[in-house]
């Protein structure tokens, strides 16, 4: 059975169980289900168990504890913890250890969570199914012979089978949606600015948020909560007000405005996908909610958009990667030119060297009107269509992809087809807003189905009481992949 | 999509700005892979963008300033402990000057 870390702080707080128990526990399903999965790249045994007992002690002191107290989590391996190491999915970070630890990790520890590994990505977070890792594919828990999706496709996968209560990743165009779906678990991309990036590896810097995924919507709220705000260290996290997420879970869904755009249900959405996520809004209608059709013409552009922004902001981020100052460097360079073209040469994979190499050529003299500056056009016309649509919506429901997760290796020599399969999530991130994919159904297959909500900026609430209201007429997020039962 | 493919030359200038070493099997890929991405991108000129401000990032924030106080910051050590080669607290690396301009 997998555990909500709702319940298990419940449990530790009150001191049913101990913090040391629980965390002892998701180690032993850890090391018993992950070497089928490969979610993690590394795990954190004795620093965790150490976390727990400190935890168990406090209790015992009568120290009030944190509203994630003993509840083991994981976060994807670009995001830097003070202990161990931080690949990136990289060979040219392979041995990294950061000298500093991620905002979103300290927030996590602050309130109790016990951080007990670092979870498997595309390399730099490039990629949408853990292929494009330097070490390794994660398998999905429905179907080892699946993806699990990404690029958070580790923290997507150690949710789904249990191995943690909550983990976070990182989505600059779907990434924590995508894998969310595939894998049949709740995920949460906060709006642009929600969360401090501070101690994020940079891949897109006006794209990158922080994200969560979670058994149900009412652990993504609880995370949210803990993570969200300010940060003076990170100059893009802006001064909103945090409310309490848990509390608004309770909003009716009456009178909810859900506009729908027949731009997400066009032409080369799988039919299971369809059916179900109209089964969805359906369900949402039963409820008290109400349908709203809504045009938003740009969206077809967004694949062709966001591969330009995203690859000139990678091109530009990963100039750090010198083997100079860190990371890895050339055996026997022959001069100092070489250094830098040698370590990246043998540092970085195909795919990150791909999206380099389309961002450089966007950015260079002759062509950077020509595709970025056209792209970023292009962008502010997304935007205005989704400002529009929300003057009369409060959510947008939509697929998160139009297929269930698709067989390893299907689609690895082909990167354009891959990344045609982010057209319904990546406008989210151009636009700056926020959005969840929530678990609503299985294909034939048995696979899971993912519905999309989104919202304007800053309407988590909306969206997460949304996605907990769904969840108490419907029981999608109860089931379990076939290895945790086991 | 247009029929267009990127030449040779253009992929290893692109790659030498890109401070990438790749090899010739590379180039050959990248040269159909970059244009296949790059034909798909065309759809963009379809778009009516005559007056519209780029859109660089989503928020309305500018600059952020804070006090220009004194901190602490990192020891030498610190800041070295990542480094494949230093000399004390200096990053070291081969010659840069007798390369061949690039």
């Amino acid at each position: 059975m997998r555990e909500t870390a709702w319940d298990l702080s419940a449990s530790v707080r009150t001191g049913k169980r101990s913090a040391v128990d629980v965390v002892r526990e998701a180690l032993d399903r850890l090391s018993g289900r992950d070497p089928r999965l490969k979610a993690f790249i590394s795990s954190l045994p004795e620093t965790a168990m150490q976390a727990a007992s400190r935890i168990d002690s406090a209790r015992q002191r009568g120290e009030r504890l944190g509203p994630l107290a003993g509840v083991p989590v994981a976060v994807k391996d670009n995001l830097c913890a003070a202990k161990g190491i931080t690949t990136c999915g990289s060979r040219i970070l392979e041995n990294y250890r950061a000298p500093y630890q991620a905002h979103v990790v300290d927030r996590l520890e602050a309130a109790g969570a016990i951080l007990i590994g670092k979870t498997n990505l595309d390399e730099f977070a490039m990629g949408s199914s853990t292929e494009n890792s330097a070490f390794f594919t994660t398998r999905n828990p429905w179907d080892t012979r699946s993806v699990a999706g990404g690029s958070s496709g580790g923290s997507a996968a150690a949710v789904a089978a249990g191995m943690v209560s909550g983990a976070l990743g990182s989505d600059t165009g779907g990434s924590v949606r995508l894998p969310a779906s595939f894998c049949g678990v709740v995920g949460l991309k906060p709006t642009y600015g929600r969360v401090s990036r501070f101690g994020l590896v940079a891949f897109g810097s006006s794209l990158d948020q922080i994200g969560i995924l979670a058994t149900d919507a009412r652990d993504a709220a609880l995370l949210l909560s803990v993570i969200a705000g300010h940060d003076a260290r990170d100059s893009t996290s802006v001064c909103e007000p945090v409310p309490d997420y848990v509390t608004s879970l309770d909003r009716p869904l009456k009178g909810l405005r859900i506009g729908i755009s027949e731009e997400y249900f066009g032409e080369g959405l799988a039919e299971d996908v369809r059916r179900t996520t109209e089964a969805a809004i359906k369900e949402l209608e039963k409820q008290g909610a109400v349908t709203v059709s809504i045009h938003l013409p740009h969206m077809k552009y967004g694949v062709a958009c966001y591969y330009i922004v995203s690859s000139a902001e990678a091109s530009s981020n990963l100039a750090r990667y010198d083997g100079v100052h860190f990371g890895h460097r050339a055996a026997k360079p022959k001069d100092a030119m070489d250094v830098y073209c040698s370590s990246r040469g043998e540092g970085f994979g195909a795919e990150v060297k791909r999206r380099i190499m389309l961002g450089t050529y966007a950015l260079s003299s002759g062509y950077y009107d020509a595709y970025y500056l056209k792209a970023l056009q292009v962008r502010r016309l997304i935007k205005r269509d989704f400002d529009r649509a929300f003057e009369t919506v409060d959510v947008i429901a939509s697929p998160v992809s139009p297929t269930t997760a698709f067989a390893i290796g299907e689609k690895a020599g082909d990167p354009l087809a891959m990344y045609l399969g982010d057209l319904y999530t990546l406008s989210a991130n151009l636009a700056g807003l926020c959005a969840i994919s929530v678990p609503c159904g299985f294909d034939r297959a048995g696979l899971p189905i993912g519905l999309q909500l989104l919202g304007p900026p800053f309407a988590e609430e909306t969206l997460l009481s949304t996605a907990h209201q769904y969840q108490q007429f419907t029981d999608f997020h109860l089931q379990e992949p076939p290895l945790v039962a086991a | 999509m247009v029929d267009r493919v990127l030449d040779e030359s253009v992929v290893r200038h692109i790659a030498q700005l890109a401070r990438l070493k790749v090899t010739d099997e590379e180039i050959v890929l990248y040269q159909e892979q970059l244009s296949r991405i790059l034909g798909y991108v065309e759809q963009l000129n379809e778009v009516d963008t005559r007056g519209v401000e780029p859109m660089a990032h989503p928020l309305p924030v500018v600059n952020v300033f804070r006090e220009d106080s004194p901190q602490e910051s990192w020891s030498a050590d610190r800041a070295m402990a990542n480094a494949p080669d230093h000399h004390e607290s200096f990053f070291k690396l081969p010659k840069v000057l007798d390369q061949e301009s690039a």
